[in-house]
């Protein structure tokens, strides 16, 4: 059941980013490297919203490489814009529940109340995002893929625009349900500190090349240069 | 997949629209003999009346605008959105309200008979340069206002500091705007008078003052000769596709209103000459605006309430076309919201809509009776000719849901329904309300194709005005033309209000 990347070759910008590992499922891993290393390139291959130029992706011995997003056994958080802000919340987990028709069956409705009381937004329905503060609207995106019940989630700095206070109780929102539903997560980021406080694992992005999982604490604490370049001695 | 089936659906029907009926009048046109001294005369005069009520329009504009743009008045909000409101005014209702003001028994003659001066006589070239005058002033007003405003107020400031006079800030800073702008205020009107068919049907007509478009009308109606139809036809599309080329280079369509409202700080503005000359000029453009207007409302109160059932069932067909197009127009609008969907939709500024008319009528004929048809064929023509505008509108918005929205659409994996009918018309619904109000106010008032067709069992109320006042029962026409206005009006109203109704972003 694991998400493994073989000999990925993808366009960046300038360069070609490379990558080949193994993602164990439910594992929880940090994405970190200097920004325009590749760290969203990388997600976005894993997404299905980019076309790797070589290289095959596999989940569970399936290849998924050309498959379409929605086809993926992947959801995805970005930065900005992962609700539709004309709909209610309830409106826009129905559409992530049914993206045919967008229309409810029987009990979407029960379904959607779980998952919002997941996530701490029990009631909020028939809210729009306008009426929600900066975390519920977090929380809200949080449901939104919790309801497509996807195997793997990828967050690409969803957190980014939140404070201190409010990115920390997000991580550990997510790591209390990813253990729950046995996800496995790559949280793209460009603070250490995320990586510490949410991910056992960590991938480090540097020079177009995509290293292997290793141990969080142990590489933040000894860092290789390019890292360390980047951190800039932290 | 089934979205691109859609837009192909969409561009081929269009593009069909203009290739059919060109390539009927191109065969039919095979059988002409040669240009006849009336065909001459009706080119003549159409480029004639189109160059002098573009200029007439543009240079009038250029003192209205100043006024608007340098002074704040009580009124100036409501004189601004009502320099809009010709363009979706329709041409037989203005025409009525001219002939009030200026018509051989209209008020100035009331007021210049007693003082012995001679009567004015509207109909002929000065009767359509004034109709044309009263369509494309506010339209050329507009153009040059947005110059004005966007002139960065730095400029001004620095001029102010600078010291410099009126005749320095012409020359450094006006000038050079106007010298920017004018030349395509002064083809799109140039344009848009090209095909000026309504207006010379209702004050021109007459061998001097016969243009193009009705030529074209005559040569179907009166004589029924569909072969030197089809030539002036070609004639028209000739002509209409070289100026629109050229229009095109220089200026953009304005539709949609920018933001008119805002205030130019200036600093050269206190001189009192100046601020009497603007003020004469606003005054002059408010009640060249709005008395024929006012007179279309006081003349058709008691004429409203006379209307025989006849007008009434016209007012239905209109109704009815002004849905139709409007429904069709939507369909091809929404899927052709691309660069190249609006390239294609500037077919529907180029071919006149006579010329499309006469091609439909050519087509149909061997199959059915065109005059059966002829609602049908307005609604078409109709939905076609506001094409650009409609496309004009939606597409940057399109464009923009489309840019912020995809990847979370493909990420939540939304069909092609559900991101229709749960993103894409929702999120659209203020421009697309604005547009479809536009699309049917203009449908509701169009007099063109439908006079080729006319029938007396099938006539739209544009017409049945126009017969009503060819038949000199002005008090019935009054009354028609109150309707139509506020049917015009009260439609655009209706379909503009139903995008703000309940929108939430």
């Amino acid at each position: 059941m694991a998400l493994r990347l073989e000999d990925i070759h993808v366009r960046a910008g300038t360069f070609d980013l490379h990558a080949s590992l193994s993602i164990e499922p439910g594992a929880r891993i940090a994405v970190i490297g200097a920004s325009g290393s590749g760290k969203s390139t990388l997600l976005d291959v894993i997404a299905g919203f980019r076309m790797p130029e070589r290289g095959r992706l596999y989940w569970a011995e399936r290849d998924i490489t050309r498959l379409a997003p929605a086809d993926r056994p992947v959801s995805i958080l970005f930065q900005d814009i992962n609700l539709f802000p004309h709909l209610t919340i309830g409106q826009n987990l129905g559409l992530a529940l049914n993206p045919v028709t967008g229309r409810l069956r029987n009990d979407d409705a029960s379904t959607i109340e779980n998952v919002l009381a997941k996530v701490g937004l029990a009631g909020f329905a028939p809210r729009r995002l306008s009426e929600m503060s900066g975390g519920q609207q977090s929380r809200a995106a949080l449901a939104r893929v919790l309801v497509q019940a996807r195997p793997v989630l990828l967050l690409d700095e969803p957190f980014a625009a939140l404070g201190p206070a409010l990115k920390d109780e997000m991580l550990d929102l997510v790591t209390e349900v990813a253990r729950a539903e046995n996800l496995t997560v790559l949280l793209v980021s460009h603070d250490p500190k995320d990586a510490l406080r949410f991910a056992p694992q960590t991938i480090v992005v540097d020079d177009g090349q995509v290293f292997a999982p290793q141990d969080t604490r142990t590489l933040l604490d000894n860092p290789p240069p390019g890292l360390k370049a980047y951190l800039g001695g932290a | 997949m089934a979205a691109r089936l859609v837009a192909i659906i969409a561009a081929v029907t269009v593009a069909g629209l203009v290739i059919g009926p060109v390539t009927a009048v191109i065969l039919r046109a095979e059988a002409f003999t040669g240009f006849t001294a009336a065909d001459w005369q009706a080119l003549r005069f159409t480029l004639l009346q189109a160059t002098l009520s573009a200029a007439l329009s543009v240079v009038f504009a250029i003192p209205v605008a100043r006024a608007l743009a340098r002074r704040r008045f009580v009124g100036r909000g409501a004189l601004v959105a009502l320099l809009g409101a010709p363009f979706i005014l329709p041409v037989i209702v203005a025409v009525l309200g001219l002939l009030a003001v200026f018509g051989q028994s209209g008020l100035l003659n009331r007021v210049l008979e007693p003082l012995g001066l001679p009567e004015l006589q509207i109909y002929g070239l000065h009767g359509v340069l004034l109709a044309h005058v009263f369509f494309n002033l506010p339209l050329a007003t507009r153009l040059i206002l947005q110059g004005w405003l966007a002139i960065p107020a730095e400029q001004f400031r620095l001029a102010a500091t600078l010291g410099m006079g009126r005749r320095a800030i012409w020359s450094a800073i006006e000038a050079p705007m106007l010298k920017r702008i004018v030349p395509g205020a002064f083809a799109v009107i140039f344009v848009i008078c090209l095909s000026s068919f309504a207006v010379a049907l209702t004050l021109g007509g007459g061998p001097r003052a016969t243009t193009l478009e009705l030529a074209i009308y005559q040569s179907m109606r009166f004589d029924f000769d569909l072969a030197r139809a089809a030539v002036l036809g070609l004639l028209q599309l000739a002509l209409a596709l070289t100026a629109g080329l050229i229009a095109l280079r220089v200026t953009s369509l304005p539709v949609a209103a920018k933001a008119f409202d805002r205030a130019v700080p200036r600093w050269d503005r206190t001189n009192a000459s100046a601020r009497i000359v603007d003020a004469v000029w606003i005054t002059i453009a408010a009640l060249f605006l709005l008395t024929p207007l006012a007179m279309v409302a006081v003349n058709g109160l008691t004429g409203i309430t006379q209307l025989g059932p006849s007008v009434w069932q016209a007012a239905g067909h209109s109704i009815t076309v002004a849905l139709g197009s409007t429904a069709l127009c939507v369909l091809w609008a929404l899927p052709l919201a691309t660069r190249w969907g609006e390239w294609l939709g500037l077919a529907g500024i180029a071919l006149s809509p006579l010329v499309l008319g006469i091609g439909l009528f050519l087509i149909v004929r061997p199959f059915a009776n065109p005059f059966e048809l002829a609602l049908y064929v307005t609604a078409t023509v109709n939905a076609f000719v506001s094409l650009p505008f409609v496309l004009r509108i939606l597409r940057p918005e399109t464009e923009a849901i489309r840019a912020d929205y995809t990847r979370l659409r493909q990420a939540v994996g939304l069909s092609g329904w559900a991101w229709l009918r749960w993103v894409l018309l929702p999120r659209l619904k203020r421009p697309l309300g604005f547009a479809a109000g536009l699309t049917a106010a203009l449908s509701m008032g169009d007099l063109g194709v439908i006079a080729l067709f006319a029938d007396p069992d099938r006539a739209t109320l544009p017409l049945k005005v126009y017969q009503l006042m060819g038949a000199y029962r002005m008090e019935q026409a009054a009354g028609g033309a109150l309707l139509l206005l506020l049917l015009s009006l009260g439609l655009f109203w209706l379909f503009d209000r139903g995008g703000w109704v309940g929108t939430a972003t």
